[in-house]
């Protein structure tokens, strides 16, 4: 008999179905319901800036491999960091601020950096944040969704921005966020005010119209942002695809809730446990951040633990930037702090080994 | 409802693929004409040969001397002549000198009937497990005697036996407890008589309903003082740290034995062959092999003597379907792959499988992206991803100081990797230049 040439490595022989490509392109399928909302929302502006982000992204990733004679185009992460760096865009973005985001997410912070798996922070919340500080007035400017009817065409500020302002003109005596929103006149989808009112005549529960229309993407924000509940629907996908864990985003959204919900009350001009987080947890970068940036596996911790103190720290920073800070961007900057956190939790937070704690049942049956 | 344990800490799920084979009644395998027999079939030292080329060697008789307190007797599994003794490389990689007997061609076989053992003390009984060579059969093939043996001072607690059969593929425990459970479950009781636990627990994986029915009937027809316990199917629940989390929710502290927290645990097969060396007196000589994988044109359990050759078992299955792209002996996630069709069948040789690489094994490997996913999956609470990148920097003492010695290379990190990264290949090249 020929003896057939097989294969000698070591165990072992069988393999897990995913791989680092399945895992990247798992997310970005998750991502597109979201942004098609986005595209359907602010028209067709916004599907060319997300595919300008998306070209340039993949093009400086195919340059640099030129550089550097690699061929890691394949594996998927740059068409997701274009993605990602598309839908953190607002629909008017002038075509430049897209690429350079692009290009400072791949070549500055991923491929200076070691590529895939050596960078430290988000690529692509770190190419946001670059350009939201160099164009600060472009990154800034909203279009409103079609789906809400606007009276007045000038205003396209954000929910939260229009909040910011309220407060910081002192317009506020004690109302909550949707109080606030409501005193300013801002407006909110027919659709919202009869969930609302569904919500209030049937149910008795108080349930504000920013915050249904925030939850369903009738609001302004950046195109891919603006929909929790498609982003809410690919992250169930992630979760039934084990490609996300519940930690990162359960623990940053109960630590950013909680924050909120104690003290967020002070900024409103009323006291303790008297925050209104409902509104604040589908309005902003919020869902996009916790489900799709805080958990980008490269830097977020390894174990379950870590992940935990790295969902509550940025769910802290989060209330903080967006109750006290001055500018409208929490979740991105609050996401990158714990970024730098990370090697300093996985060096301290390790996991339970097996065997560490000494058994000792006998003990344990004499004291029962 | 029974409540289904299992162990807590990692694990992973690969495809059973059982079905393969669990239907296949245990078969003998055919006579072959050369029987390669090593020395070395077992953990620790190999055994010193008793026979020179050109001597007869009867059934059963002892043709290798165990070589210090880890070590175990070799027997030869048939009437013949030894022709030759020569180096081979066993599947494990390991170089051994090894007796070549050509089987007598009228009478190959020795035959054993059953003698009382009922009044045997139970050090009697040790000795008789010591010189029948019998050592584990699961796959680490440590000689069971030194685990049987009690050190004065330590009680057991639980007699623990292994029916989990966790590998994919793998049914000949299987097969064994389905076909042999009375004398399965006698190998249990002089085990029982000869470490006198508390309590005696069979654990059997819940993808082998049919076993668990089986051994549960034949302890009940005979009152004996036993529980089958039926684990819920995870990967590595049939090593021994897992096993007792999992049946007596104890942990063996990092670095001890068992008989630390007052357990012993034998495997089905190595009860089997308890109850032969005990009651029949007759060697581990034999066993039963798992003839499995994709490109084997039949799937089969067979009883071979041991020295049969893998080309002799790939016969009885009808020869190759196929080219496979891998040869194991053992099971898919902590078996060796091996190249040589005359790489004979040892004690620890619970499978022979011809695999076809799945696309699975085919993704190229890229940089860790930090996932995480091997750190959920270490069910010794060890951090892969770290130990790899520490011995790829060649720091071995910083990954020793990070208890790379507890890893088992169960293959639940590399499994799960996305970046298909040599995780327990590196953790092997660690451990061995760590040690240094």
């Amino acid at each position: 008999m020929d003896v057939p040439k097989t294969i000698v490595s070591s165990s072992p022989h069988l393999h897990a179905k995913a791989n680092t490509a399945s895992i990247m392109w798992d997310v970005s399928i998750a991502l597109t319901p979201a942004t098609l909302w986005g595209v359907y929302v602010f028209g067709l502006r916004a599907l060319a800036i997300v595919l300008v982000s998306i070209a340039s992204s993949v093009l400086v990733e195919y340059l640099l491999n030129r550089l550097s004679k690699e061929s890691t185009i394949g594996d998927g992460s740059a068409f997701l960091t274009g993605l990602l760096v598309g839908m953190n865009m607002p629909a008017d973005a002038a075509f430049a601020v897209p690429i350079i985001a692009s290009a400072f997410a791949i070549f500055v912070v991923k491929w200076t950096f070691g590529g895939l798996g050596s960078n430290w922070i988000n690529p692509a919340l770190a190419g946001r944040v670059f350009v939201f500080f160099s164009f600060t007035g472009l990154m800034n400017t909203y279009r409103m969704p079609r789906t809400l009817t606007v009276v007045d065409a000038t205003s396209s500020a954000t929910m939260l921005t229009e909040m910011k302002l309220a407060v910081g003109e002192g317009t506020f005596g004690g109302l909550s966020s949707a109080g606030l929103l409501a005193q300013r006149g801002y407006p909110f989808t027919d659709f919202a005010g009869s969930v609302s009112g569904w919500f209030q005549n049937t149910l008795g529960i108080g349930l504000s119209p920013y915050t249904v229309d925030a939850f369903f993407g009738n609001i302004a924000g950046c195109i891919g942002e603006v929909s929790a509940f498609l982003l809410i629907l690919g992250a169930v996908y992630l979760f039934i695809k084990k490609v996300i864990t519940w930690h990162t985003p359960v623990s940053f959204l109960v630590s950013f809730s909680l924050f909120a919900w104690i003290f967020g009350g002070f900024k409103n001009g009323m006291g303790i446990f008297q925050g209104d987080f409902v509104l604040q947890l589908f309005s902003g970068g919020m869902i996009l951040g916790a489900f799709f940036m805080a958990t980008d596996m490269v830097t977020s911790p390894t174990t379950g633990k870590g992940m935990i103190i790295f969902g509550a720290g940025i769910g802290f920073f989060t209330f903080l930037f967006r109750y006290f800070g001055s500018l409208p961007e929490a979740v991105s900057l609050a996401i990158i702090l714990m970024n730098i956190f990370v090697p300093t939790i996985e060096r301290y937070v390790l996991p339970k080994r097996f065997g560490e704690v000494i058994a000792e049942p006998k003990k344990k049956e004499a004291k029962a | 409802m029974e409540r289904i344990p299992t162990f807590r800490k990692g694990g992973v799920h690969p495809d059973d693929k059982k079905v393969l084979s669990n239907g296949q009644a245990i078969e003998r395998l055919p006579m072959p004409s050369e029987l390669i027999v090593p020395l070395s079939q077992h953990l620790g030292a190999p055994a010193s040969p008793l026979k020179q080329k050109g001597d007869a060697v009867v059934a059963g008789e002892k043709i290798g001397e165990a070589s210090g307190f880890i070590s175990a007797n070799i027997h030869s599994p048939v009437n013949g002549t030894v022709t030759d003794i020569r180096k081979v490389t066993l599947a494990n990689s390991i170089v051994t000198d090894a007796f070549v007997i050509t089987p007598n061609a009228e009478m190959p076989l020795g035959t054993w009937d059953e003698q009382p053992y009922g009044d045997l003390k139970p050090n009697e009984m040790i000795e008789l497990v010591k010189e029948m060579g019998v050592v584990g059969t699961g796959g680490a093939t440590f000689p069971t005697h030194v685990k049987l043996m009690v050190p004065k001072g330590k009680s057991v607690d639980a007699l623990v036996v292994n029916g989990v059969e966790c590998e994919p593929y793998l049914t000949a425990d299987h097969r064994l407890m389905l076909e042999q459970a009375d004398l399965v479950l006698r190998g249990i009781m002089i085990a029982a008589k000869i470490t006198n636990p508390k309590r005696i627990i069979i654990g059997v994986e819940n993808n082998k309903k049919d076993a668990i029915k089986v051994l549960r009937e034949a302890v009940s027809a005979n009152g004996y003082p036993i529980t089958v316990t039926p684990l819920k199917v995870k990967y590595p629940q049939g090593d021994e740290k897992q096993l007792l989390k999992a049946t007596i929710n104890r942990e063996i502290p990092s670095g001890k034995l068992p008989l630390d927290v007052g357990a012993v645990v034998v495997n089905v097969g190595t009860a089997f062959a308890i109850y032969e060396a005990v009651a029949l007196r007759k060697p581990l000589i034999d066993r039963v092999v798992t003839i499995s994988g994709e490109a084997m044109s039949s799937k089969r359990n067979v009883r071979a003597p041991l020295g049969a050759k893998v080309a002799d078992l790939i016969a009885f299955a009808g020869g190759l379907d196929h080219d496979p792209d891998k040869f194991i002996s053992g099971g898919p996630m902590m078996g060796f792959a091996f190249y040589d069709d005359q790489t004979p069948v040892i004690k620890g040789t619970s499978g022979l499988l011809a695999l076809d690489n799945e696309p699975a094994m085919k993704a190229p490997v890229t940089p860790c992206i930090s996932c995480g996913r091997c750190v959920a999956a270490c069910p010794m609470g060890l951090q892969p991803t770290r130990l790899y990148r520490l011995i790829d920097n060649r720091q071995y003492a910083d990954a020793m100081a990070m208890n790379l010695m507890d890893c088992k290379e169960c293959g639940c990190c590399s499994y799960s990797c996305p970046a298909h990264l040599p995780l327990v290949h590196g953790m092997k090249l660690g451990k061995r230049l760590g040690r240094k």
